[in-house]
């Protein structure tokens, strides 16, 4: 007789503890996967699950085997059509792997999928947020619960008074459940004829009659109670997102030829990241590419990360260029406009004296905020300091940032130098919450 | 009947439907396509007598468990353990199967048996009634009578143990976790999983699995050791007519003689010899031997294994067929997946990968059946002591009980079924550009191909041959290694590397490996971990 066991309700993820601990392993080739898919994807991409392939360093299980493209060995198959002993039968093509017919797809060449949670926490690894950040960017989004009707069933703290008393009256009216008054007054017609001294038959019989009532009605109310379960009504709410509005982002970068691989690679992280403290807040981001040389124009993602073009650099036209664009586009009444430039600082120095005008006129006047990143050599960083001394554009901008207080400026030397950038913005949130 | 379940207040819910007593009456043992506990227990025992009583088969009692499909993804990549330590490497197979099965790429397995007593059967709950009664003959019958009358499971592996046995494995480990660090936990383990090919007996009865006392006491004396260690008595003379002698060749025949080389047991020769271990990690070298040496022998029958629950099953749901106690829709059901099972593409088919175990076995089984009752001549001539016999139960239950796969393929593969399979060997030298059919099915054939096929389910020959072969301990303590090389065929050179580095982790000092040609002793190459750098 057999023992029959339901484990269907044991606790399920088993496996959750070795998953995490392939995943701490693989942490490095799988943060080389993800910050090469933030090099090559879009920035909005970020924010999602990803697939990487397995990493091939540092999980492989070896073990002694045989190699393949040795010795001599038989396969003995079934299935044998026409072939005759002696026959010959050429080798599948070179480089398929070979020589043992029937390959499967090997173990370590599958992709699997990292969570949004995962790839975050990838992605924030070298960029040394503090947790109370890295928390606040991987939550969704804030919901308020909202007054949306009433509900049948609920907490007792949600009950609507109001509401369940009108229910309850209707319903004693409609199953005619016997008002206070009426026991009261059979109670004292009962009493008056009571205190009358001894007398006839009818009166005795009206006053079993009138108790006989008095109990009905008693029973009854008995039976039909003042607040039925039925009646109570419960305050419903649903979660609301909190209203946000939109926001566009403007990405403003150097694309002349002193910009390399490594300072759009940090640029591109600086963007990422902006992007990421925008979705958060608003329902509704878009993202505006403008790339300039000694002319600017508005252009998309990848050509903007991917394209190069010769030319002197003048930044100010840049500057004209987001003007343009929110003077067409995006009206600074219905839109927060955010801006982040990321260049290495070089512009005609008469060009400069322009750029503090065109932010101190227009612009920094319709910007909720607006970052400067200056991404210098690693070697270099030490050298230049806090000191203000520094590129053409660093010594411009220096000016706008004693006048506005949304301006940010920073000199970006590696990947953990970008959060201080926003340190401002984000020491913000907290109040616009709360307003929200 | 004993229905137990994880959380009280279901027992109530199961076996009183209207149902069962309608079925009862038609003499059905079910109906439709749902199942519940009563309906399984009744399947499960009218299989049961039909098979002791038909087939005269002797099981280790059953324990069914019901999981789910998330539960069986678990237990897939946990070796198909119930329980299992801690490893990463789990992790990885958990996250390729679930991949695999996410897709659709591939379904998940009806049921897991395991090898133990009482025998532990899952069911998947997505099975249908037929699914369930199919499954239970396969796995609760048809292996679970291979496990206990096998004479491989009966020698090598303990089933009655091996529980208990992981559940100590499992807290060790996670103690020595919380000791010692889970990286340095992990470096043995990935050590140790490495060598797991080169960590078993294959030719000597493994010790007994010792009882949970005797491990108690010896962690005891292990710990009473730690902690009455003292250092003073490492700086005592030593005596003066200690061995001076040790290169002369006495000398070394001596020492391979004290240490029991040579030693084909990697895995053994580490833990008990190596100068570096400290005793936890000795433990778990240890755990991973075991877990090895316990699935040794299921790799070694995986045809008979299958073929044997696959021919129980079959036969068992055709008996309970013809007795009425199955309706036709769900025997065709039955035989919908039975031929899914047992499905074998030719060579040339883009599905081919490999021989089906299960339809080879089935296959070998219902011909023995045949040829014990029916005999052609040829069947006469090449099987004299059962053709014609008659009695095929016994002649089969002989040979689930003596051979392991490659013995049986070569005492029963009958020119009939070769022809039935069209089997021809295909000839692969490394050198040439192309291969060259070597044998076919005929006259001159039969006798190849047989040989051949059994030669492929030979563990023993088909795996890389690699021993400890010396140690010289009071000198450069270098381990040296050795590879026969059988038909040139020399290993792949990566993943030898790096399982060098693995050995040399455990070994503490240089290791080198020379492959030896088998036929003619001389050496190919050798390779020292001093030439492969970290």
């Amino acid at each position: 007789m057999p023992i029959f066991v339901d484990r269907r309700l044991n606790p399920k993820d088993k496996s959750l503890g070795n998953r995490q601990r392939f995943l701490k392993r693989a942490r490095e080739e799988l943060k080389r996967s993800i910050r090469d898919r933030i090099r090559t994807g879009k920035i909005a991409d970020v924010d999602s699950e990803h697939a990487v392939s397995m990493p091939a360093r540092g999980t492989g299980e070896p073990s002694f085997s045989d190699a393949k493209d040795s010795g001599r060995r038989q396969h003995i198959l079934p299935g044998n059509k026409h072939f005759a002993p002696g026959d010959r039968v050429p080798k599948p093509g070179q480089g398929g792997g070979g020589s043992s017919p029937g390959k499967t797809v090997s173990e370590d060449e599958f992709r699997f999928v990292l969570s949004r949670e995962e790839v975050l926490d990838l992605f924030f690894e070298d960029l040394e947020l503090p947790d109370m950040v890295k928390l606040n960017l991987k939550e969704i989004l804030s919901f308020k619960p909202r007054r949306a009707g009433f509900a049948a069933t609920g907490s007792p703290t949600n009950i609507n008074v109001g509401r369940t008393m009108r229910n309850s009256h209707g319903r004693r009216i409609a199953l005619r459940r016997p008002k206070q008054e009426e026991l009261d007054a059979i109670a004292e017609q009962l009493a008056i004829l009571e205190a009358e001294p001894q007398s006839a038959a009818p009166a005795r019989q009206r006053i079993a009659a009138l108790r006989e009532e008095l109990e009905r009605l008693e029973r009854r109310r008995k039976r039909i109670a003042y607040v039925d379960p039925v009646d109570i009504r419960f305050n419903r709410f649903d979660a609301q997102p909190v209203p946000n509005a939109n926001a566009v982002m403007f990405c403003l970068m150097d694309v002349s030829g002193s910009m390399g691989e490594r300072e759009k690679d940090l640029a591109k992280r600086f963007f990422v990241l902006l992007h990421l403290f925008l979705k958060r807040r608003y329902d509704r981001t878009e993202i505006v590419f403008i790339r300039h040389t000694h002319e600017a124009q508005e252009v998309d993602e990848e050509t903007f990360f991917y394209n190069t073009q010769s030319g002197g650099t003048v930044v100010s036209t840049a500057l004209e260029e987001m003007h343009r664009i929110i003077a067409q586009r995006y009206p600074s009444n219905e839109w927060n406009i955010y801006a982040a430039q990321a260049s290495d600082g070089d512009n005609f120095v008469t060009d400069s004296e322009r750029c503090i005008g065109l932010m101190d006129g227009q612009i920094m006047r319709l910007c909720q905020y607006f970052a400067y990143v200056e991404i210098i050599d690693e070697r270099e960083s030490h050298i230049f300091g806090t000191t203000d001394n520094g590129t053409s554009l660093w010594r411009a901008y220096s000016v706008v940032n004693q006048r506005w207080p949304n301006f940010q400026m920073s000199r970006i030397a590696n990947a953990a130098d970008i959060y201080p950038v926003f340190r401002q913005l984000f020491a913000r949130q907290p109040v616009l919450q709360k307003s929200a | 009947m004993a229905i137990q379940t994880s959380k009280s207040g279901q027992t109530s819910k199961f076996g009183q439907t209207g149902k069962s007593s309608q079925t009862s009456q038609s003499g059905l043992l079910f109906s439709g396509s749902d199942w519940d506990f009563k309906t399984l227990s009744r399947a499960y025992e009218a299989i049961e007598a039909i098979a002791i009583e038909e087939l005269h088969l002797d099981i280790y009692p059953v324990q069914m468990e019901i999981i789910s499909s998330q539960q069986m993804l678990d237990a897939y990549s946990s070796v198909g353990m119930p329980l299992m330590y801690r490893h990463w490497s789990f992790g990885k197979h958990f996250l390729y199967q679930e991949l695999l099965y996410r897709k659709g790429g591939r379904g998940l397995a009806y049921e897991l048996v395991i090898n133990s007593n009482p025998c532990i059967v899952y069911l998947m709950e997505e099975n249908t009634m037929a699914l369930q009664a199919l499954v239970t003959a396969h796995a609760a019958l048809g292996h679970n009578h291979f496990f206990k009358n096998n004479h491989l499971f009966r020698q090598w592996t303990d089933a009655s143990a091996i529980l208990s046995y992981l559940d100590f494995a499992k807290g060790y480990i996670a103690r020595c976790e919380e000791r010692h660090g889970v990286a340095a936990v992990e470096a043995i383990l990935d050590a140790a999983h490495a060598l797991m090919e080169q960590g078993v007996f294959r030719y000597r009865r493994p010790p007994k699995l010792s009882s949970e006392r005797q491990r108690e006491g010896v962690r005891e004396r292990l710990e009473y050791e730690e902690r009455s260690y003292n250092d003073l008595w490492r700086t005592l003379p030593r005596s003066k007519d200690g061995t001076k002698a040790s290169g002369t060749d006495l000398g070394i025949a001596e020492r391979k003689k004290t240490l029991n080389l040579p030693e084909e047991n990697l895995l053994y020769f580490l833990e008990k010899n190596s100068l570096v271990l400290e005793p936890w990690q000795r433990e778990i070298i240890r755990i991973v031997r075991v877990v090895a040496q316990y699935f040794y022998p299921q790799r070694q029958t995986q045809v008979m294994n299958e073929g044997c629950a696959t021919f129980v099953h079959y036969t068992l749901m055709n008996m309970l067929f013809d007795r009425g106690l199955i309706s036709e829709g769900a025997m065709l059901e039955i035989l919908r997946n039975h031929s899914n099972v047992i499905f074998q593409p030719g060579f040339d088919d883009p599905r081919f990968s490999g021989i089906n175990p299960y339809a080879l076995g089935l296959d070998m089984m219902q011909d023995i059946q045949r040829i014990s009752t029916e005999p052609t001549a040829e069947d006469r001539d090449w099987f004299p002591d059962f053709a014609g016999n008659g009695n095929w139960r016994e002649t089969l239950l002989d040979a689930w009980a003596n051979h392991r796969d490659e013995s049986f393929i070569r005492q029963y593969l009958s020119p009939a079924l070769m022809r039935k399979w069209r089997f021809f060997i295909l000839a692969d030298a490394a050198s040439e550009p192309h291969y060259e059919v070597a044998s076919i099915h005929n006259e001159r054939g039969y006798e190849k191909i047989r040989a051949g096929l059994a030669q492929s389910y030979d563990i023993g020959a088909s795996r890389p041959d690699i021993q400890v072969v010396d140690v010289d301990l009071l000198g450069d303590r270098q381990l040296r290694l050795e590879h026969k090389v059988k038909n040139g065929i020399m290993l792949e050179e990566a993943s030898r590397d790096a399982a060098l580095r693995h050995i040399r982790t455990l070994w503490g000092y240089e290791v080198s490996l020379a492959a030896i040609d088998a036929q003619t002793g001389g050496t190919l190459n050798e390779r020292s971990t001093s030439q492969i750098g970290e």
